[in-house]
């Protein structure tokens, strides 16, 4: 499979980026677009050239390393996918593809499409947590009942990898998707409860103050999340906000 | 900004304040679709909207308040999303995950706006003057004929024909859009959702419909 390339490339933080092309040949349709971005890099190394930076973990879905807006959309054409899972056999012989960074003012580029996403870090960081002592006499979590239904939501809400799609993919690069979800895998749970009021205003204010934009609920995140992360977290932060405002 | 610091509480007034104009909209469609089938019907109703004190000293202050409020908070989010990205895409695929609608929310709000000042420039400050400026006698009749005068002219029927349109884009994704807001995602959203597109369909259609048979309804005569 032949390409071309329109990659961003930015030395720096503080230094301005373009899109530059390159085109590439021999591309395998069962590659990944990683090892296809590999690829690539191999040949500019021999060239002599610097090669293409971008973020990568686990290349298997789970780790939330892996970002890029391909062709105008994060993580690539296929839905419920992340870039590394992504394989070549989504693109056709001759096509162009426009590899772009996450774009969020909280997401500032480092180099090429390495973005700093640690404004989720402390996001979660504000109170994405259930606070134990380890005292020795700690009880398990396995020993308080929660209901079944509940239980499945918590742990769709906690499939949440933090890549940050979301973000990319909404208008606004509002992080109410993320936010929602790391909120809403304690809400549904009794372990949760506690901290709950803190939980939600902290980790609010957080959010806004990483410089995130408000949500419009146009629905983009939700479509461009690899785990399939529901709207309905959305409208779980939004009552859990008003409830922990109006208790203070 | 206190009370409305967080992004999630600006929201939330958003959705209130919207869903008050919805309700309004509702009652100012009701009494301009009367025009339509009874020119008594309508002088009645706006005779008795533009001259009751409740209306006038109470509930109209407060539309008016719910109009600015409503704008205002539109402008401060539109401000502080346009900061959540600075640099923009040089590709992005906005239509392969949601609406125009949605994501454009502030470009029909500005149209309805812009609409809003020349209604008010046609009807409210007319009216504001000839009641409590030129301080007129009441007349109960005046109504009916002052609307059927406004939409002689082709150029201002397009005009609001098309301030409608976009009106129909806003409630579209708007009207729903507020009970997410407001944390109401149940068993009954679907059905609430399917209301609020019919309501998104309806009204707009139906003021559209009033504009165009008063218009035609002139040159035929």
């Amino acid at each position: 499979m032949k390409l071309t390339l329109k990659i961003w490339r930015q030395k720096g933080a503080d230094t301005k980026g373009s899109l530059q092309t390159y085109p590439i040949d021999g591309i395998d349709g069962d590659m990944s677009f990683l090892e296809m971005l590999d690829v690539l890099n191999e040949e500019l190394i021999e060239k002599g050239d610097e090669p293409v930076v971008f973020d990568h973990d686990c290349r298997e879905g789970i780790c939330g390393s892996c970002s890029l807006q391909i062709n105008g959309k994060p993580h690539g054409p296929q839905r419920h996918t992340t870039t590394c899972q992504l394989h070549m056999r989504s693109f056709n012989d001759g096509d162009t593809v426009v590899i772009e960074p996450f774009r969020a003012t909280a997401f500032p580029v480092i180099k090429d499409l390495v973005v700093d996403r640690s404004g989720f870090d402390r996001i979660q960081q504000a109170g994405g947590y259930v606070s134990v002592n380890t005292s020795g006499n700690t009880i398990d979590a396995n020993a308080t009942p929660v209901e079944k239904d509940n239980a499945d939501e918590a742990f769709n809400s906690a499939t949440c990898i933090g890549c940050g799609a979301c973000v990319a993919a909404c208008v606004n690069a509002s992080a109410m998707l993320f936010t929602s979800a790391k909120v809403s895998q304690f809400a549904l749970l009794p372990q949760g409860e506690v901290e709950a009021t803190r939980r939600v205003l902290n980790m609010v204010e957080q959010m806004d103050k990483e410089g995130f934009g408000a949500c419009s609920n146009t629905g983009a995140c939700f479509i461009e999340c690899p785990k399939d992360i529901s709207l309905e977290n959305i409208a779980r932060i939004n009552r859990e906000y008003l409830k922990a405002s109006a208790e203070g | 900004m206190g009370i409305l610091s967080a992004s999630i509480a600006k929201k939330v007034a958003m959705a209130l304040s919207g869903l008050f104009l919805v309700f309004f909209l509702a009652q100012h469609f009701t009494i301009n679709f009367s025009s339509v089938f009874s020119e008594e019907t309508f002088n009645s109703w706006s005779h008795f909207m533009g001259t009751n004190p409740l209306v006038q000293f109470i509930l109209q202050p407060i539309l008016i308040f719910g109009v600015v409020f409503h704008f205002v908070m539109g402008i401060v989010l539109e401000l502080k999303n346009n900061k959540a990205r600075k640099i923009s895409y040089k590709s992005y695929k906005g239509n392969t995950n949601s609406t125009w609608a949605s994501r454009n929310m502030i470009i029909s709000g500005a149209v309805i706006l812009a609409f809003l000042g020349l209604h008010f420039y046609d009807f409210w400050v007319p009216e504001i003057v000839h009641k409590y400026v030129e301080s007129n006698p009441a007349d109960a009749t005046r109504y009916y004929g002052e609307l059927v005068h406004k939409f002689e002219s082709p150029v201002r029927t397009g005009i609001y024909v098309i301030a409608f349109v976009l009106l129909m884009f806003h409630l579209w994704h708007g009207f729903a859009s507020s009970f997410q807001t407001m944390g109401w995602n149940n068993k009954f959203s679907k059905a609430v959702k399917g209301f609020t597109k019919l309501y998104a369909i309806v009204i707009p259609l139906g003021f559209i419909i009033i504009a165009l048979y008063h218009h035609f309804n002139q040159i035929s005569h």
